[in-house]
């Protein structure tokens, strides 16, 4: 008993730096965010005196609601097509020979040598209503000559999923990794069809991979700011740009807190959400 | 009876490695039949063409009158018990059990019954709700029986099943698997490398080596009469002396020269010449050795020995003789403990004997096989650059 706590107190002394620092740098802050969120602007860009509820009053406000609903959907479209996309490359990454696996894995690494704004960039350049991707498109008549590929929520959910591919194929690569392939044998003997199998025995197999993959792309996108800003026009506009134009266009900061909390809150669900879905599935196996 | 399950002059090819090399097998139905050799000899690919997770690059797979050479493994009616066992981890033992039934979409009353039969058979009731992980190495054994099982399959093939299970548990893995075979009656074809799990088990078995059979016959058969040297060197143990035929004695017996041991008779079952090359296989346990010179008799070889090593295995104690430049073991089983016999030890001077219908004679064994044949372990003590090669 003795001996336990003291290797907890040791414990505890272990993780003491990292504790220290968010709270710092992430918790305290966030506490600042929320309290600015209750007062008033002052006419000069700064923070008026005394306590109100106007700032998340004037959230309920329809035009809100659109970004709002926007900026979810998008968010889950894109977190979608990332899984869609990512879980069989996943896949054959780890089926694949060591020499391909390598080589595979530099191609899905090598963008990042760019940098980010600059990539968003080049989306522009292609989208562009003079670029190639347009003008190939309504020549095969796919396409009307007035249709726009940028500055829609279209042009914002392509820009993401580019954006956020690789770290869905990175956590879907490593958990199909560790995955037993026999498994999947065992199931065709068993008279499941090829794909049969991988919904029943692979998918569930990766569960973990999948679930840090729809967090790495959901959470991002949910705050995500340049990318709408760059490629989406105001018809593809998100709660982080609305928050942007509040802080440096109308320099109203309590009104941008307000907005930013629905946004800590709207990642906070889904994550504590996750984390308690996860927690009581593996309950039964905390025994081993 | 005619062929069950039947490979037709089979090959496959992995890369530079010829896994199997134009075999052709027959199993009948009902039969317990083992695949046996050593690893890399080409019975698990064997198993895997089987079941359809490989296809060969020529030749056929026949089931049950049917070509199912190309057909995939879901719609073959033969199931795999896999080495690891490859239970479903995420899935719970009722669950596992099911899955072939709820993949096929049966009712669900079908399926309840069936696993409930199922999990009786294994007698594994009250672990129904179990994950995987939670289940000890012969319980998970038991739940891929049953998974296997619940969807009737024509074969049921197994791939060394009892290779990650302990010695005790492998003894009552036997013969939970015996029983099984009764029950279900159904073909089960079975791979291992371990001799005494396909002697104990099986109806027949093949012994592979190098992606071809050697020899198919009863347990018995292979071990009593293995017809080449390496089904003699891998089945048990056994001696083989080097030598060449030097004359004819009667119709079925001959005279075979070893070492500078003159007329050592054999039973010629191969009909061998004079001044052909052989080798004498004698399996250690039909040599006898005493102190006293046995009765002179016809067939029997009686040879003068030393005592080199001598190493006590309970039931039977191993003696390693020298006889004419010759190392040979020798099986002993203790009958009976005689307070007033004078024991063997070492350095004693012993007979040794056996009759001319327990040595066999085969063709030289190919230099492939040089590494089963165990050479006889040097002497206690005796020094490395000493050791004559016999």
């Amino acid at each position: 008993m003795k001996r336990e706590s003291r290797q907890k107190v040791r414990e505890s002394l272990v993780s003491f730096p990292s504790l220290f620092w968010l709270s710092l740098f992430f918790i305290v802050p966030t506490l600042f965010v929320f309290a600015i969120a209750l007062k008033p602007a002052n006419p000069y860009g700064g923070i008026g005196s005394g306590w109100t509820w106007d700032n998340l009053r004037s959230l309920v406000n329809p035009n809100y609601l659109a970004v709002a609903w926007r900026t979810l959907w998008i968010s889950v479209l894109s977190a979608a097509v990332c899984i869609v996309l990512a879980t069989p490359i996943g896949y054959y990454l780890a089926r694949v020979t060591a020499r391909w696996k390598g080589f595979f894995l530099m191609l899905i690494i090598v963008p990042f040598w760019t940098n980010f704004l600059i990539r968003i960039f080049a989306w522009k350049v292609l989208l562009h209503p003079e670029g190639a991707i347009k003008k190939a498109l309504a020549f095969s008549g796919l396409i009307g000559p007035q249709t726009s590929l940028l500055y829609n929520a279209g042009a914002v959910v392509l820009v993401t999923v580019y954006t956020f591919l690789p770290f869905t194929i990175l956590p879907i690569y490593a958990a199909a990794e560790k995955f037993d392939f026999q498994l999947l044998e065992a199931a065709r003997d068993l008279g499941a069809k090829r794909l049969q199998a991988f919904a029943k025995v692979f998918l569930p197999g990766i569960r973990r991979g999948l679930i840090t993959a729809v967090l790495f792309v959901f959470i991002p996108a949910l705050g995500s700011y340049v990318i709408p800003d760059i490629v989406g026009g105001p018809s593809g506009e998100m709660i982080g740009n609305k928050i942007a134009q509040r802080v440096f266009v109308d320099r109203n900061l309590p009104q941008a807190s307000a907005l930013s909390i629905v946004l800590i809150l709207s990642v906070l669900a889904p994550l504590v959400t996750v984390l308690v879905l996860q927690r009581k599935r593996d309950k039964p196996e905390s025994l081993l | 009876m005619s062929e069950f399950l039947e490979f037709r002059n089979v090959s496959k090819r992995f890369g530079a490695i010829q896994a199997v090399d134009g075999v052709s097998l027959g199993i009948k139905k009902g039969e317990f039949f083992s695949l046996l050799g050593p690893s890399g000899c080409g019975k698990t690919t064997m198993l895997r063409l089987a079941a359809g997770f490989e296809y060969p690059d020529t030749g056929q797979v026949i089931l049950d009158g049917a070509d199912i050479t190309d057909l995939s493994p879901n719609k073959r009616k033969v199931n795999t018990i896999f080495q690891s066992y490859a239970l479903f981890p995420h899935l719970n033992v009722w669950e596992n059990i099911a899955f072939g039934l709820r993949v096929a979409k049966r009712s669900k009353r079908d399926i309840e019954t069936e696993v409930e039969a199922m999990l009786r058979l294994i007698r594994m009731g009250d672990q129904a709700g179990k994950k995987p992980d939670q289940l000890s190495g012969g319980q998970k054994q038991r739940v891929a029986i049953a998974r296997a099982l619940i969807n009737k399959p024509q074969v049921l093939l197994l791939d060394e099943p009892l290779a990650a299970l302990d010695l005790k548990l492998r003894q009552r893995m036997l013969i939970e698997l015996d029983m099984i075979h009764d029950q279900v009656g159904i073909t089960f074809l079975y791979v291992t490398h371990d001799q005494g799990e396909a002697m104990s088990l099986s109806d027949r078995i093949a012994v592979m080596d190098s992606g071809r059979i050697e020899q198919v016959g009863s347990p018995a058969e292979i071990y009593e009469t293995p017809r080449t040297s390496f089904v003699a060197a891998f089945i048990g143990d056994t001696n083989f002396l080097e030598g060449e035929v030097t004359g004819l004695v009667e119709s079925e017996y001959c005279q075979v020269k070893i070492a500078d041991i003159p007329g050592v008779i054999c039973f010629n079952d191969k009909s061998m010449k004079p001044g052909n090359p052989v080798y004498l296989s004698i399996r250690p346990e039909k040599i006898h050795i005493s102190r006293d010179r046995p009765e002179e008799s016809r067939l029997r070889n009686i040879v003068p020995a030393v005592v080199e090593d001598m190493i006590y295995l309970g039931s039977t104690t191993k003696y390693w003789v020298r006889t004419h430049g010759l190392r040979v073991q020798v099986l002993r089983q203790h009958f009976r403990f005689f307070l007033d016999e004078k024991p063997i030890r070492w350095n004693d001077d012993v007979w040794i004997w056996w009759h001319g219908d327990d040595g066999f004679m085969l063709d030289r064994y190919r230099a492939v096989d040089e590494h089963l044949v165990a050479l006889p372990p040097r002497k206690v003590g005796e020094p490395e650059d000493n050791n004559e090669k016999p």
